[in-house]
């Protein structure tokens, strides 16, 4: 049901907008002044300017920035390549080349892992589809920009330097078949079942 | 100085240009740069953020005015554009159609006394004409063509949105102001912008100046609110439109011709807020004091510019104010609202004065 309002017309005084414009111009002036001398004499008065890249301010805990690759106890690279993020990314910016690991529990690891940070649309489904926690963007940082398009083709060292060991644990099914069979009294076998 | 060449012609020439130089280049266009900077800082701390501040000479700042010298840098190296349009040389024409008559105008504009009654040297204007402000209208009719012939020639239909609004603005602005102004004229008896400041030199009960503000108070209002619009600056800014036209009639402009059109803008603003000074405050008259002597006269000087830049810094923080109006609002103020006001403040002066000299 509307309401009506009653709505009247401004007075002259109102509406000749002369008032209204002296009210104006004392308010800004007064900010004026106060931004003015605060920022001349005192911490800066109301503005609210931060002086970047010198002063900078703290991104959300969500913040999806820069990718990084994170790193078994022992310093390889946790990524499986398994190409699931690679085939989860919106933008196709993921490039893979898988190699045989030494290791039968390891298959693979990736020789190659780029990502292309100019088509990267940093939505973070790569890091949601990851089974092994080995890539995450929560590094708060953002891409810096170049000169030339080759600097941001981001490769496999640089994620790394950037990324830590991780306390998740390798290989899902093995560790819950473990944890099942302690459970129930059964004898715990490891790896690959030996 | 009038013994240079001994030739009247020359001497009246190179005079000419010598005060020119001197007023244009030592007051106008250095307050016109300034502004371009002060613009940024003013409106800045209005809006609680500090303005550009990183321009730097190693590592002095001097609180951003440099960005004056990067500006002009950068404007000067730019790539001059011209669109395809069927009007190239127009397009080239129109800042200078712009920039010029905002230029020319001071030389009807004294800033200072003249030391002597009635002689031929007149060291603070230009040209003592008695068409003074006749002078003054005729030349800045002229910076509707800047504008509208450089929408035009864009070829680019922000371009033409922003001149068509634009040439009806001015246009129509231009009626107010003239209206506005007859009053004082009228009070004061004379379009010589020289005898109207003499003429508010008066003080009447010893301590009331006969300013033009005193007399006419309601026509300063309307000579502020027409010469913004005239100048279209906010708010009555819908020709450069920054959010609505991309940039309006400037669109097309880069380089150096944008620098022109936007610096003839703030010369506007500088020769508004010059008239306003001579018309309505006094222009170099200090209420109490009087005499004669060079130093009074520079006083004289310094309280005129001191007014011109008071009329300055009010055009800026009304335009940081003040919300822009709607194109239709602003015609409709100009024809049903300001022009009629004028025409009452008219008849109501005509009266006054009627009854003044009658008695």
């Amino acid at each position: 049901m509307a309401k009506l309002v009653d709505r009247k017309d401004p007075d002259l005084l109102r509406q000749s907008y002369v008032v209204e414009i002296t009210k104006g111009v004392a308010l800004t002036s007064r900010v004026f002044v106060k931004n003015l001398f605060g920022r001349m004499f005192g911490d800066g008065g109301d503005t609210v300017t931060v002086q970047y890249p010198e002063q900078q301010k703290p991104y959300p805990d969500r913040f999806r920035g820069k990718h990084r690759l994170m790193e078994r106890p022992d310093g390889q690279v946790r990524c499986v390549a398994c190409m699931l993020c690679s085939t989860a990314c919106p933008a196709n910016c993921i490039t893979i080349v898988a190699g045989e690991h030494a290791d039968v529990s390891i298959e693979k690891f990736p020789e190659v892992f780029e990502i292309d940070l100019l088509k990267c649309i940093y939505c973070g489904f790569c890091a949601e589809a990851c089974p092994c926690d080995a890539i995450r963007m929560d590094s708060g940082r953002h891409t810096l920009p170049t000169v030339d398009r080759r600097t941001q083709h981001t490769g496999k060292i640089d994620l790394l330097s950037l990324g830590t060991q991780t306390i998740a644990e390798q290989g899902g099914t093995f560790k819950s078949d473990q944890r099942h069979a302690q459970f129930h009294g059964e004898p715990v076998v490891d790896g690959a079942g030996h | 100085m009038l013994e240079i060449t001994g030739h009247f012609t020359a001497d009246l020439v190179l005079g000419a240009l010598l005060k020119f130089g001197a007023f244009v280049f030592g007051f106008v266009m250095v307050v016109a740069t300034l502004l371009t900077w002060l613009e940024r800082k003013y409106s800045a701390l209005m809006q609680n953020r500090i303005g550009p501040n990183r321009a730097n000479f190693g590592k002095y700042t001097f609180g951003g005015l440099l960005h004056i010298v990067a500006d002009g840098l950068k404007m000067l190296i730019k790539e001059d554009f011209v669109p395809i349009t069927p009007n190239p040389w127009m397009f080239r024409l129109a800042p200078l159609l712009a920039f010029v008559p905002a230029l020319t105008v001071f030389v009807a504009i004294p800033f200072g006394p003249a030391p002597a009654e009635g002689s031929a040297f007149t060291p603070f204007q230009v040209a003592p004409t008695n068409l003074g402000m006749l002078l003054v209208f005729a030349i800045t009719s002229l910076n509707v063509y800047g504008s509208v012939l450089g929408a035009w020639a864009s070829n680019n239909k922000w371009s033409l949105m922003g001149g068509l609004r634009i040439s009806a603005q001015m246009i129509s602005y231009e009626v107010a102001i003239g209206l506005t102004l007859v009053g004082v004229f009228m009070i004061y008896g004379s379009l010589d912008l020289y005898e109207i400041v003499e003429g508010q030199s008066r003080m009447y009960g010893g301590w009331l100046p006969g300013w033009g503000i005193v007399f006419q108070p309601f026509a300063f209002v309307l000579y502020l609110a027409c010469a913004i619009a005239e100048n279209k600056r906010a708010p009555f800014d819908v020709a450069e439109a920054e959010s609505e036209l991309t940039a309006g009639y400037w669109t097309e402009y880069s380089a150096m011709a944008f620098g022109v059109l936007a610096i003839a803008e703030f010369v506007e603003v500088v020769l508004i807020g010059c008239i306003g000074a001579l018309l309505f405050l006094g222009g170099w008259h200090i209420p109490g004091l009087s005499g004669d002597g060079p130093f009074m006269i520079a006083l004289g000087i310094g309280a005129f510019l001191g007014k011109v830049l008071l009329l300055v810094w009010l055009q800026m923080t009304i335009r940081w104010t003040l919300p822009r109006f709607r194109y239709d609002q602003i015609m409709k103020l100009g024809w049903t609202m300001l022009l009629p006001a004028a025409l009452v403040n008219l008849v109501v002066t005509g009266v006054v004065l009627a009854f003044v000299d009658r008695f």
